[in-house]
């Protein structure tokens, strides 16, 4: 059983319990290649084309993400920024938000094309919060959404274009996202 | 692990503390380098200062802190207050409270009114923004927050990634007016809490009366201490508040204990020079020397920005770690 | 013997030599008999008190009334009222009143007012007029009205040849001058004990040089005068060394500790409530046991409250503007029985609180001007005026602020409680408190 403490459950506590496996990592891997041309196809290249990875499991997967693109389309360089929403979030004061890491974007996001890359998505808040990050960086000519996971749940009108893999889940369960692939799990006490 | 609603003292965070605000106000200070700078983090919640002794400084610094978290400000004038018409302190805070003041920045003249006014409010946050010669939290944290980053700027690292660890054995000098220095007291219990080595160097009769308690050392030879120091902290010598007379004169007090150009020759390449501002220049410490790049004055004031919102942020996010709940007396 | 009009049934009598079982016969004003047991005749009134210790009513050299000047703090009666609470049948009102205690007028205003109160009050007068330590005040005139107990305190006479002048004076008088030690320059701007502490919260301190200085001063000067002088509110260890050895030499001084410095220090100003601020203010571990230990070998002489009430308002603001003082008559007895009781027997301890203060301030003889002094400080036997303190050692006092009667609220000990309690005070052969409750 892969047992990790996940740091970004802190100051709630606890440790992810993994009871079985939805990809391994070469799925994962198999499938950012697959959402990496569909990137290019929908934009009709990487020209203009920014990854701003989700902190924290969203980072990891827009660096791999931009290598693979560097790869297919044969270009030098991809932008890569990463984001920490914890000052958008509509929770603050109600439940613990800390920012993990500083934010880093890298360009002017004005007239770019931005791909947000995250590992799940769930309720949506935290995609609505970075849209709002985002909007304080330039006007994107368009923002698009990448997530490994769509587990459901959404509370929000937000959906994703580009998805690694639709997993139905009950609300309570953790997913977890690592360089093992994707599990299913819960969060114990320690 | 339930936050603590005040910050009243650096006592009141411990290691732990410190290293959340420092790690917080890094991703603050991102923020400050945008070309908008301000986040919607406190949106709808009110901040007020209340500064019974004026200090433009800070009172901007934790102003702008609270404009850019989009937190609206109110900023008690006292001068023209009710306070000048005899309403007590206690009165004004309550007042103040009832208007549905999320946050009251205090600057008081008497040490521990901050503390009053923490046991007389019920859900604001009280913040000290400097109580008499008690405590300064803010200017202590954004101290250790600059230091760490000029360590971390030489060693090419990113400074979050220090953590706290590059305060361990750092040998911090603090040098001038102890005895009446609120941000002497609280970078002695921010430094010490990070585990630096600080010793206090100061003509007998400007330290404090008793260091009974106190985890410094105390040099007892200037010159000699500014050779081993790895960070120097220069205090104001406050003569508007007489301080002028606990020594002979200004000059005689330059020439023992102020830092010179001759005097900084002395100091180890590596030395980084602190000092809380307002500097007056000629007396603690030489026009040159204050010039110098190792002397980090304007990054100080810069980095009270970032430091003092990630401390708004933590406090009204009710994330600011705190040490034990300070045991109750009598 | 008269019938009795009052008996005190199944306590122990505190006697100047020791303990005895007895009951107390009153009749009128006077006790008239102390014996294993007395009939109660039909229509008197009994006090039970097994369990209890009867001793002679309390006596306070230091009580601040406020009246005149600052009633909203405390009033002649109200204070009278705590005082009987507190086992006292007598207090001696400090005269730093506004205006201050320095003329007949303002004196004999004061005396009338404490006529028919549930405590004896006394006067003291003050030494300098206005207690602005410049001129001398009216010693004379208001040793005429029965004052023999003169003080500026709340401030120390500064001028060292000023109070020589007045203790010159003083002594043809037959009167006594307490001296509140404090160098001003030395604690100048001092709002709590110089030290560790003060160092720490950064609360401007007053240094113990500043109490001892002024003690060894006016040590000096009872030398130089051959007049006796009562030191007030012994604070440091240092006090308490330098009054030893004035004894040892033989000169008349003699002085009192406040049951505060017998059991607090400055570590409880930690959290900056001025309800611990106090003048002179809470001192060290070291000082506290030398308060104890001087107050046990006889160095010291009475314990006394320095009861010093202050509206809720005037307390509420930042400590260092705070006014000092803090309420005691309540929980006098109690502290110096917890504190003392290890060490002490019981006579001794009433005999600190009682006895030996009546003598400081002559309040031990029937006062000839019949203006209210009444032969206080004991002892408890046939014969002697009836003012008595009932007090129960196997009791608790819990200190409530509210229920206090002071009309101040400034006590330190809010929510302690404390071994022993006073049950009954019996004024004049009037039981002003029955069962820890004012009678009127």
């Amino acid at each position: 059983m892969a047992e990790r403490e996940r740091s970004h459950t802190r100051p709630l506590g606890g440790v992810f319990v993994a009871h079985s496996q939805v990809l391994s990592s070469a799925d994962v891997l198999r499938a950012l290649t697959r959402m990496a041309h569909e990137v290019v196809e929908r934009n009709g290249g990487v020209e203009d084309v920014v990854l701003v990875g989700l902190q924290t499991g969203g980072v990891p997967l827009a660096t791999k993400m931009a290598e693979i693109l560097r790869q297919i389309e044969a270009v030098d360089t991809i932008a890569v920024g990463s984001l920490d929403v914890a000052f958008y979030r509509d929770d603050i004061g109600l439940r613990p938000v800390l920012p993990e890491a500083v934010t880093d974007i890298p360009v002017d996001l004005a007239g770019k094309i931005v791909v947000l890359v995250d590992d799940v998505l769930f309720t949506g808040r935290t995609i609505r919060a970075a849209l709002n990050a985002l909007n304080d960086f330039g006007r994107a000519r368009a923002i698009q959404l990448a997530v490994m996971v769509d587990r459901g749940h959404r509370e929000l009108p937000i959906r994703p274009d580009f998805v690694g893999k639709n997993l139905p889940t009950r609300r309570e369960e953790m997913i977890d996202v690592g360089d093992d692939g994707v599990w299913i799990g819960s969060l114990e006490d320690k | 692990m339930s936050g603590t609603q005040h910050l009243l003292s650096v006592a009141d965070l411990g290691p732990a503390g410190i290293g959340e605000v420092l790690h917080v106000a890094e991703a603050f200070a991102e923020v400050e380098r945008r070309s908008v700078p301000k986040v919607p983090t406190l949106r709808g919640k009110v901040v007020a200062t209340l500064f019974f002794e004026e200090s433009t400084r800070t009172r901007l610094s934790f102003e702008t802190a609270a404009k850019r978290l989009s937190a609206d400000v109110l900023s008690l004038a006292v001068a023209s207050s009710s306070v000048k018409k005899g309403e007590s302190l206690r009165d004004t805070v309550e007042t103040v409270e009832a208007m549905g003041i999320d946050a009251i920045i205090i600057r008081h003249s008497s040490a521990g009114a901050p503390h009053q006014v923490a046991r007389w409010v019920e859900r604001a946050h009280v913040v000290n923004a400097g109580d008499g010669w008690h405590e300064h939290p803010t200017q202590a944290l954004l101290d250790c927050f600059t230091v760490r980053q000029v360590l971390a700027e030489r060693k090419g690292a990113a400074p979050d990634e220090l953590g706290i660890s590059c305060f361990e054995d750092l040998r911090v000098l603090i040098v001038g007016d102890v005895r009446h220095s609120r941000v002497a007291r609280s970078e002695v219990l921010a430094y010490t809490a990070l585990g630096a080595h600080v010793t206090l160097a100061a003509p007998g009769s400007l330290l404090p009366p008793s260091l009974e308690g106190w985890p410094v050392e105390v040099a007892t030879d200037l010159d000699a201490a500014l050779a081993d120091a790895d960070v120097v902290s220069l205090l104001r010598l406050q003569a508007e508040r007489g301080s002028g007379s606990f020594v002979p004169s200004l000059r005689e007090y330059t020439a023992g204990w102020g830092l010179t150009a001759r005097r900084a020759e002395r100091l180890a390449d590596h030395a980084i020079v602190t000092h809380p501002g307002p500097m007056v220049r000629g007396v603690e410490i030489a026009s040159d020397v204050a010039d110098l790049p190792r002397t980090v004055v304007t990054q100080q004031v810069a980095n009270g920005i970032a430091v003092r919102m990630a401390i708004l942020f933590l406090l009204l996010g009710g994330e600011l770690q705190g040490v034990a709940e300070v045991p109750a007396v009598a | 013997m008269p019938d009795p009009s009052l008996v005190i049934r199944g306590g122990t009598v505190v006697g100047p030599v020791g303990l005895a079982r007895a009951d107390v016969a009153v009749a009128g004003t006077e006790i008239v008999a102390v014996a294993e047991s007395i009939d109660a005749p039909r229509g008197a009134q009994v006090l039970e008190a097994d369990g209890c210790l009867v001793g002679p009513g309390l006596v306070d050299l230091h009580t601040h009334l406020r009246q005149p000047g600052r009633e909203e703090a405390e009033t002649i009666e109200t204070g009278a009222r705590a005082a009987a609470l507190g086992g006292f049948t007598a207090v001696v009102a400090m005269p730093n009143t506004e205006p201050a205690i320095d003329s007949a007028g303002v004196a004999a205003e004061v005396l009338a007012l404490g006529v028919g109160c549930t405590a004896e009050v006394a006067v003291a007068g003050a030494i300098t007029v206005g207690r602005a330590g410049h001129a001398l005040a009216p010693l004379a005139e208001l040793a005429a009205l029965g004052i023999t107990l003169f003080t500026d305190d709340g401030a120390g006479v500064q001028d060292g040849a000023l109070m020589r002048r007045a203790l010159d004076y003083a002594k043809g008088l037959g009167v006594t001058l307490a001296q509140h030690c404090e160098d001003s320059c030395l604690a100048a701007g001092g709002a709590m004990h110089e030290g560790s502490w003060s160092s720490r919260l950064g609360i401007p301190g007053m240094p113990a040089a500043a109490e001892e200085a002024m003690v060894a001063r006016d040590i000096s000067l009872s030398r130089l005068t051959g007049a006796p002088v009562h030191f007030l509110h012994m604070s440091t260890a240092g006090s308490v060394g330098l009054i030893r050895r004035a004894k040892e030499e033989g000169l008349p001084v003699t002085a009192e500790a406040a049951p505060h410095h017998m059991l607090l220090t400055h570590a409880l100003v930690a959290g900056y409530d001025p309800v611990f601020k106090v003048n002179p203010p809470l001192r060290t571990d070291e000082d506290v046991a030398a308060v104890v230990a001087g107050l046990c070998d006889g160095t010291i002489d009475a314990v006394a409250t320095d009861h010093a009430p202050h509206a809720p308002e005037s307390k509420d603001v930042p400590f260092d503007q705070a006014p000092p003082g803090m309420l005691g008559l309540q929980t006098a007895l109690p502290i110096a029985w917890e504190v003392l009781s290890p060490h002490l027997g019981p006579e001794r301890i009433f005999a600190l609180l009682s006895a030996q203060p009546a003598i400081i301030a002559k309040l031990t003889a029937t006062d000839p001007r019949g203006a209210g002094h009444s032969a206080q400080g004991g002892p408890v036997e046939a014969g002697a005026m009836a003012n008595l303190c009932v007090f129960d050692p196997a009791a608790t006092t819990v200190v409530n602020p509210a229920g206090l009667a002071s009309r101040s609220r400034n006590t330190p000990y809010a929510g302690r409680s404390f071994t022993g309690a006073v049950r009954h005070t019996v004024l004049r052969g009037e039981a002003v408190v029955i069962d820890a409750t004012a009678q009127r």
